[in-house]
């Protein structure tokens, strides 16, 4: 059953799986439509999560609130302090807390464990929150989280919500967002009888506030004469969420997470929506623009355009300065969602960088056609990627660049290929103006650094070694 | 006061410890030629996989039998076959660890039968598949780690033809560790088997090609024959009796066991060195005799600093007391030594080397952070040693932290920590007394001025 991938696009002989075929197309050679819908294959190593991976980073950044996770110990331990998201005020979320189970729980069920752990919290922080966290163990053995964080609730008058994610539901973070959202909404429905008068104020989703890039997008708002109501879920607190009714608008940044959530507030509370993107100094220039567009009020039109005129000529010496170096160079790119992907794509194209090898682990079918269109033809899409085939492309596609997460920075190092951070640990700014500096700095150094022909070389003693 | 904590609660605030099966996954990483598969949620897998790689900074491929709603209510078999089938054609190993999870320990999935099944069917004979055990709510890494260094001997031992070879049974340290332990071996010209070796997979030097499972590693053939070995030399302390691959060569195979604390600090870098001579009769050569005195000559320059420092000191047990003893045999006492992992041993360990002190350090194991912080903040610690967790007390009590053991993912270089062997205590102690003098010289000319004169030199101001 042992093929190679060159049956698939050609080239050396790293063996790929069959079964991988129709998750790997090279743009403008096939007409047939990438499969990225399809579960994980058993073996391939597959750079995905799972679901409760796709709920904690999503509510995580909601700083007052407590995180605590239901099962035993190591699922709250890896996602300790996971996100690079920063506070204006509360530091609560950066607290890890479990419900530890043993192995007596697990046989006995840990509902009486969860009960007491939520009123320890409760005891020693009064927190205005608390998220419970269902993980795989939790699942199984059918603890009913739904009814002890209800009770909780009562007994503490404060919102204690279920978060339904135990991680064997799928191996694509998706479905965790989607249980994230269900969470969220539960928080920001209003109660019975309660009105939250509508604002002009706009709530901004999906933007997690990694290096204060909600700070950044904030000012410029600011300058244009429009507030920001609440952020989802970056630097939020639980009594701001609940405002999140009274927006005017939602501008909906990461679509992978926020759509859903999107889609819902319409529903209920008839607010609108836009798809925003902060990466990049074009994105930017476009989402704000569209956003006075949706105001539609002449001063706000004004203000943009001076903004982007002033912003656009203060950064624009350094861009041209990293073009001059970058232009030619050839990129990788491997991150979460298509959302990323598509801003990763269009800012190394203005540094004159080009794409020859793109994926995601959780693009959907819309989002991967969008990529397709960006990407010059002959570059390889590859959903739900590999290391074997990471590994092969990096080599066989000749990249100096890869743009991705943590677990592939290692491999890009170790072929000797430079790579830029863009997953949701980092502590960089990498939106708006002063973002798309820190974007094209990156690159440069890593690219460009001399260390890469240094290793490279051998020593003149070598041919005097043993 | 409660066995479990000095007080009594049932939720973890900041964990101190990592689950069961990624101490197995570390393992079999020393193993040459094997691969790992996480039989459960794919998340576990990817969990592992990115704390490794942040720690290790290198490449570190796990593979997961992916399991979804569907095989948790039917059962995981088809998809573990299938995960077997994949990871060999695509990279070829050896060893096959399969390790569980809570997952499908709590479905109750039987995998060693499973393995056996699939051999079968396949009839594969170069392959060698281990089922390990690691229900992480029965454990932390450190039983995941010895429950899989355990199972892969028993696997492989067998009765054979006796031999020179002194087994070298090790925790989890670091790759420069175990480089520092085969270089003492090398020097004093012993035969040895160690296991697990990562010094070359977690450690790969760059240049050489890229393969995906790196050189290095404990072969199978010298795994087989630790069974007919002199001795084994196990730094395993703190291993309970059921757990420790030692005593089963031992009980089994009659390989007589010295169960030594990690060699860190003079007393038991040489236990170490006088068991070697006691076993193998070889003279002790003037390199190390020389190595040693450089670290008595530092401990000297140290005991004065050393006496200022109140450490507390966390991670797992073994590293946990060997870094103890360095402190303690140097003037300073530790006012807290804490474990995630529950540990008896440790314990017992502990109250012989403190029970002459001016007063008894607070020993808690099945800690978490929450406790770590308070309990540091209380006694006046000034200094921490232990893993990245620790960085909650940079933040919150400004108390710095001497980095070491695992996992460290807020530094570079965790793979090139060596603290083993004469020199490498020398390093290690010479760190905890330069990041202290750093933390006091910050701070000391204000201290002693709104001591003694911001108050008008009025006492009790």
């Amino acid at each position: 059953m042992e093929i190679t991938c060159s049956q698939v696009i050609g080239g050396t002989n790293t063996p790929c799986l069959v079964e991988r075929q129709n998750s790997i197309i090279t743009t403008g050679k096939t007409k047939n439509r990438i499969h990225c819908a399809d579960d994980s294959i058993a073996g391939a190593v597959s750079q995905r999560a799972c679901v409760f991976c796709g709920a904690r980073v999503v509510l995580n950044p909601i700083t007052d609130a407590a995180h605590l996770v239901h099962g035993p110990v190591g699922c709250a331990s890896y996602t300790w302090d996971i996100r690079g998201s920063l506070s204006s005020g509360s530091e609560m979320f950066r607290n890890s807390f479990s419900t530890d189970l043993k192995e007596r729980d697990v046989i006995f069920g840990g509902e009486k464990k969860l009960a007491l752990c939520i009123d320890e919290i409760v005891q020693k922080y009064s927190p205005p929150a608390i998220f419970v966290y269902a993980t795989c163990v939790v699942g199984i053995i059918g603890d009913d989280i739904i009814a002890v964080c209800k009770a909780a609730s009562q007994r503490h008058v404060i919102d204690v919500i279920p978060v339904e994610s135990s991680g064997f539901i799928s191996g694509n973070k998706i479905i965790g967002y989607r249980a994230a959202g269900n969470a969220l909404i539960r928080l920001i429905t209003p109660k019975e009888g309660e009105i939250i008068p509508k604002t002009k104020k706009i709530n901004f989703l999906g933007e997690y506030n990694l290096g204060g890039e909600k700070w950044l997008v904030e000012r410029y708002l600011r300058e244009m004469g429009i507030e920001i109501n609440v952020a989802c879920t970056g630097d939020s607190t639980v009594a701001s969420l609940k405002q999140v009714p009274g927006g005017f608008l939602n501008l909906v940044q990461c679509t992978g997470s926020m759509h859903y959530v999107a889609r819902l507030l319409e529903e209920e509370f008839g607010t609108p929506y836009i798809d925003v993107n902060f990466f990049g100094a074009y994105n930017t220039a476009d989402s704000l623009r569209r956003i006075a567009q949706f105001y539609g009020e002449p001063h706000m039109i004004e203000a943009v355009e001076r903004l982007i005129k002033r912003e656009t000529e203060r950064i624009q010496p350094d861009i041209e300065y990293y073009r001059t170096k970058l232009t030619g160079k050839r990129a990788a790119i491997y991150v979460g969602g298509a959302f990323k992907a598509l801003a990763i794509i269009r800012q190394l194209r203005e540094l004159g960088v080009e794409i020859v090898f793109c994926g995601t682990q959780t693009g959907k079918p819309e989002d991967y056609e969008q990529i397709h269109e960006m990407l010059n033809p002959g570059t390889v899409m590859v959903d739900d990627a590999n290391p074997a085939e990471i590994e092969r492309f990096l080599i066989e596609k000749k990249v100096d660049i890869m743009a991705g997460g943590v677990k592939e920075r290692t491999l890009a190092h170790k072929l000797g290929v430079g790579f830029v951070d863009h997953n949701h640990d980092r502590k960089v700014c990498l939106a708006g103006f002063d973002g798309a500096i820190n974007f094209a700095h990156e690159v440069y150094v890593t690219c460009c650094s001399p260390v890469w022909k240094q290793i490279r070389t051998h020593p003149d003693w070598e041919v005097y070694h043993g | 006061m409660d066995e479990k904590t000095p007080s009594v609660r049932e939720v973890n605030e900041n964990q101190c410890q990592i689950c069961m099966p990624l101490g197995s996954v570390i393992a079999f990483k020393g193993i040459e030629q094997s691969m790992v598969i996480v039989h459960g949620s794919q998340g576990c897998s990817t969990y592992m996989r990115l704390a490794m790689v942040e720690h290790y900074n290198e490449p570190v491929d796990i593979a997961s039998s992916s399991l979804n709603e569907k095989q948790t209510i039917y059962g995981g078999e088809e998809n573990l076959r299938k995960g077997l089938d994949n990871v060999i054609r695509v990279y070829h190993p050896k060893v096959i660890g399969v390790v569980t999870t809570c997952m499908t320990e709590t479905m109750g999935e039987d995998v060693g039968r499973m393995i056996d099944t699939y051999l079968t069917d396949r009839n594969l004979h170069d392959v060698d598949i281990i089922p390990i055990s690691t229900p992480s709510y029965s454990g932390t890494s450190t039983e995941g780690y010895w429950t899989a260094v355990r199972d892969v001997i028993m696997y492989y031992a067998g009765p054979v033809s006796p031999n020179e070879g002194i087994n070298i049974i090790l925790p989890h340290v670091s790759p420069a560790d175990i480089r520092e332990i085969k270089r003492i071996l090398d020097l004093m010209r012993i035969q040895y088997t160690l296991i697990p070796d990562i010094s070359m997979t977690l450690d790969r030097p760059y240049g050489i090609s890229y393969e995906k499972i790196p050189p290095g590693g404990t072969s199978r053939e010298d795994i087989a024959r630790m069974s007919g070995g002199r001795a084994t030399i196990q730094f395993g302390y703190c291993c309970p009796d059921n757990l420790s691959p030692g005593a089963l060569l031992e009980e089994k195979y009659g390989v007589p066991l010295h169960n030594l604390p990690l060699p860190v600090g003079l007393k038991n870098m040489d236990m170490f060195i006088n068991t070697l001579i006691s076993i193998a009769i070889k003279p002790v050569p003037e390199s190390i005799l020389l190595e040693r005195g450089w670290l008595c000559d530092a401990m000297a320059d140290a005991h004065k600093h050393m006496a200022e420092i109140k450490p507390v000191i966390f991670g797992e047990p073994e590293l946990v007391y060997a870094v103890s003893s360095l402190c303690i045999e140097n003037g300073s006492i530790p006012p807290i030594i804490a474990t995630g992992t529950g540990s008896p041993q440790l314990r017992r360990h502990l109250e012989t080397i403190t029970r002459e002190l001016d007063f008894a350090p607070l020993v808690a194991d099945h800690v978490d952070f929450a406790l770590i912080a308070k309990e540091s903040d209380h006694l006046g610690v000034n200094l921490a040693i232990g893993h990245a967790g620790g960085k909650v007390l940079t933040e919150r009590l400004n108390i710095p932290v001497v980095r070491t053991g695992f996992p460290i993912h807020d530094r570079i270089g965790a793979q090139r920590i060596r603290n083993l062997g004469y020199t490498g205590t020398v390093t290690l102690l010479e760190q905890m007394v330069n990041t202290h003098l750093e933390h006091k010289y910050q701070h000391y000319r204000q201290q002693i001025k709104s001591e003694y004169f911001d108050n008008g030199g009025i006492i009790n101001a």
